[in-house]
């Protein structure tokens, strides 16, 4: 089990994250070339054949979003880099911006290219003002080379101002549209409303990594690793009870087990060395018990048979010791904190779990939150009310996983 | 016609023209959806999630009020889910709101099977009440953040923007910028948040006034219309007259000049009609 590197450059090498020597070394430049050269339909072709989903969260088929917008009516179209990642647990896409800005602007350019758009942005996560300034500086390089600019596509930055519902898309066009970050009701959806009510497309830094590497290579190389419903690699956030914390890129169908447990990868349970559970795809998603993590791969269909699913990629790893109803309460304050305050389900429904949870009636109240969680998933406005009460849903399904103590 | 779309509402299939809510759609087969912050003369706000419906083929519920009839579309109103959705909406919000001036809240609790304890004993929206001019009060512990007041003084009605929400999460709020008294704020008094508020916390002074000294008295109260006088616009008014004093002055919701919503002289300018050294004994 050897870590992989794709979306990431090969360690060792020379260039500059942001150099030209760079563009050329990765292949972006390659990349960029050979899809100026191919219609918009063709590039959004290879697109939907590689099978590429968004990293994102919701895995939802990048190709297919391509279409979305290529075919919906309108002249003024946008496409926008969501760096905004403030996942619990979730730093990949900082480490992408950090070793290699080039690949997901280059991905970016290319989206603009298929969908025709001539202005893009890149929404970053206000705390990120170091990998903001790299992100500039990649920017910068791109226009010297005359891929970024008025003839091509203009690309600009904005900054976030440490909401995490900024991150979800319609959040974050009211973001950019100088607005309050609260969610849109979806349809319609950015496909065809999005910035400025215009046709957007809105794709993850690591989905345009994938492109860019698809590009610069072809289809069947881009196949060779992942499963036939994923086709591809996967970055992956380890943190907690692990002697390798990072971000690790490895093929999608990968045991979830060997993630934690390979040499090259996580190294092994940390702490008393006995796992506990893992939280998979942040405050968004929910627990694995020990052995579940056992049993499942780094795929949908894998992961879906447990009612979990990989999201952002984040592995937040417990050890034996771990008081779930703390880390439970830690991420009720988590979302009590953040949700905007749109919605009744989620406005007081997340202000109630936390109460609970604070109360110690995380385990005694379980018919009123499961009614309540329910409520929030079915009737909240987006994902982040919907997504709240996940985790605890998960570890009231596992009560071994609580202590009692 | 041509334009039209047909669904199933509970297994009922109804045609309803292109462009109509769900909403509508199921007033029409009398399977009506309750709703909090939906109103006949706003834009949808999406706010208060009692209209979800669900709807075959969406992981989540959706909101009736604003999601648009579709051909082909099977909507169910009366599912688990939509009733359990429906009573921890009523439950949440009674936990954090006082509710003796909201019908809707307290009809949706009554109707859904609210426990209305349930979630209580937490943090709740009790608040000192704000008076800070002689024409209305805002009473934010009965405030239910329905948005209705936000676009009433926004593009919906007022443009005039003196209120937008601040704060997020379970702080957030109905504000007139930095948590200013409304003098200090750029609201003109047009009242029409007031007009659309459905839980009391925006209320006419003089209403609020009289509700503590335990004067107002709904069976005694007679509504007159007329039309305005100030200007030559036309708008309509009611006067709501309760022991041959002007009380309260709304104008009808469907009324095709104003749609509910009338400007400062109409809506609080009643008081030199009845003031005691009025226009009569200048005569
Ligand atoms: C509360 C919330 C926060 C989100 N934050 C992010 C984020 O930080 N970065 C991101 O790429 N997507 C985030 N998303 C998902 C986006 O809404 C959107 O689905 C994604 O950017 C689409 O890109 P993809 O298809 O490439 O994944 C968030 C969603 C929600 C509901
Ligand atoms: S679910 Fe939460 S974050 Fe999303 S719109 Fe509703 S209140 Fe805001
Ligand atoms: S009275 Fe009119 S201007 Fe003042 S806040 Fe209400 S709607 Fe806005
Ligand atoms: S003050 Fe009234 S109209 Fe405004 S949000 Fe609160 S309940 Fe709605």
């Amino acid at each position: 089990m050897t870590e992989i590197r794709r979306l990431l450059p090969e360690t060792g090498i020379m260039s500059g994250p942001t150099s030209v020597e760079r563009l050329t070394e990765r292949g972006f430049e390659r990349a960029m070339a050979r899809a100026m050269l191919m219609t918009p339909s063709d590039i959004i072709a290879e697109v939907s054949q590689s099978g590429i989903k968004g990293r994102g969260g919701a895995a939802f088929p990048t190709g297919l979003k391509w279409s979305m917008v290529s075919q919906a009516p309108g002249a003024q179209k946008y496409v926008v880099m969501n760096a905004d990642e403030s996942e619990l647990g979730t730093f990949k896409d900082r480490v992408l911006l950090e070793q290699d800005p080039l690949g997901p602007l280059s991905g970016l350019v290319i989206a603009a290219h298929a969908v025709g758009a001539r202005k893009a942005f890149c929404y970053i996560r206000g705390e990120y003002r170091e990998v903001e300034q790299v992100l500039a500086a990649a920017i910068e390089t791109l226009r010297r080379v005359g891929l970024v600019g008025p003839d091509t596509v203009e690309v600009e930055i904005r900054r976030g101002a440490g909401a995490y519902i900024a991150g979800e898309e319609t959040a974050l066009f009211n973001s950019i549209e100088g607005m309050r970050p609260e969610p849109r009701v979806k349809p319609p959806f950015p496909t065809n409303k999005g910035l400025w009510g215009s046709p957007t497309l809105i794709q993850n830094v690591e989905t345009l990594a994938n492109v860019a590497v698809l590009f610069a290579h072809d289809v069947e190389w881009f196949k060779a690793y992942g499963t036939k419903d994923t086709p591809g690699t996967k970055l992956v956030a380890l943190s907690g009870h692990i002697h390798r914390p990072g971000v690790y890129e490895v093929p999608f169908g990968t045991p979830v087990a060997d993630i934690l447990n390979a040499p090259e990868l996580g190294g092994s349970v940390a702490g008393t060395g006995r796992l506990g559970a893992v939280l998979l795809g942040g405050a968004a998603g929910t627990f694995l018990n020990a052995a579940e993590v056992q049993n499942t791969l780094l795929d949908y269909p894998s992961l879906s048979k447990v009612g979990a699913s990989i999201g952002s990629g984040a592995m937040m790893v417990f050890d034996d010791t771990v008081d779930l109803t703390w880390v439970l309460t830690k991420m009720a304050r988590f979302f009590a904190e953040e949700s905007c305050g749109q919605c009744v389900p989620c406005r007081i429904g997340t202000r109630r779990i936390l109460e609970i949870a604070e109360s110690g009636n995380l385990w005694s109240r379980t018919q009123d939150l499961r009614e309540l969680g329910q409520a929030m998933r079915d009737a909240s406005i987006c994902g982040l009310g919907q997504t709240a009460p996940l985790a605890l849903l998960s570890a009231l399904d596992r009560p071994e996983l609580r202590h009692h103590d | 016609m041509g334009t039209s779309v047909t669904l199933t509402i509970d297994g009922e299939e109804v045609s309803v023209s292109q462009g109509t809510t769900l909403r509508e759609a199921c007033d029409q087969v009398s399977h009506s959806v309750p709703t909090l912050c939906w109103h006949e003369n706003l834009s949808p706000a999406n706010a208060c999630r009692a209209c979800v419906v669900e709807l075959k083929g969406s992981r989540p519920l959706v909101a009736s009020c604003s999601r648009i009839a579709e051909d082909g579309m099977e909507v169910m109103t009366n599912t688990e889910r939509v009733r359990n959705a429906r009573k921890v909406v009523a439950e949440l919000l009674l936990s954090t709101s006082d509710a003796t001036l909201a019908p809707d809240l307290r009809h949706l609790a009554e109707e859904s099977g609210a426990q209305a304890g349930r979630f209580s004993g937490g943090a709740s929206w009790e608040q000192p009440v704000r008076v800070d001019n002689e024409l209305y009060v805002r009473d934010f512990s009965k405030c239910i953040l329905c948005y209705r007041c936000v676009e009433a003084c926004g593009t919906d009605a007022q443009n005039t923007f003196a209120i937008a929400v601040a704060g997020r999460g379970f702080n957030a709020h109905i504000d007139a910028g930095f948590g200013r008294d409304l003098p200090e704020s750029d609201c003109v008094y047009c009242g029409n948040c007031v007009a659309v508020c459905p839980t009391g916390a925006l209320i006419g002074k003089t209403e609020w006034d009289m509700r503590n000294q335990d004067q107002w008295d709904e069976n005694k109260i007679s509504v007159t219309e007329t039309v305005c006088s100030y200007c030559g616009v036309g708008c309509e008014l009611q006067l709501h007259v309760m022991d041959n004093k002007i009380v309260k002055v709304t104008s009808p919701m469907d009324h095709p000049i104003t749609h509910g919503m009338l400007c400062v002289k109409g809506r609080y300018g009643y008081e030199f009609v009845q003031s005691e050294d009025g226009l009569a004994s200048n005569s």
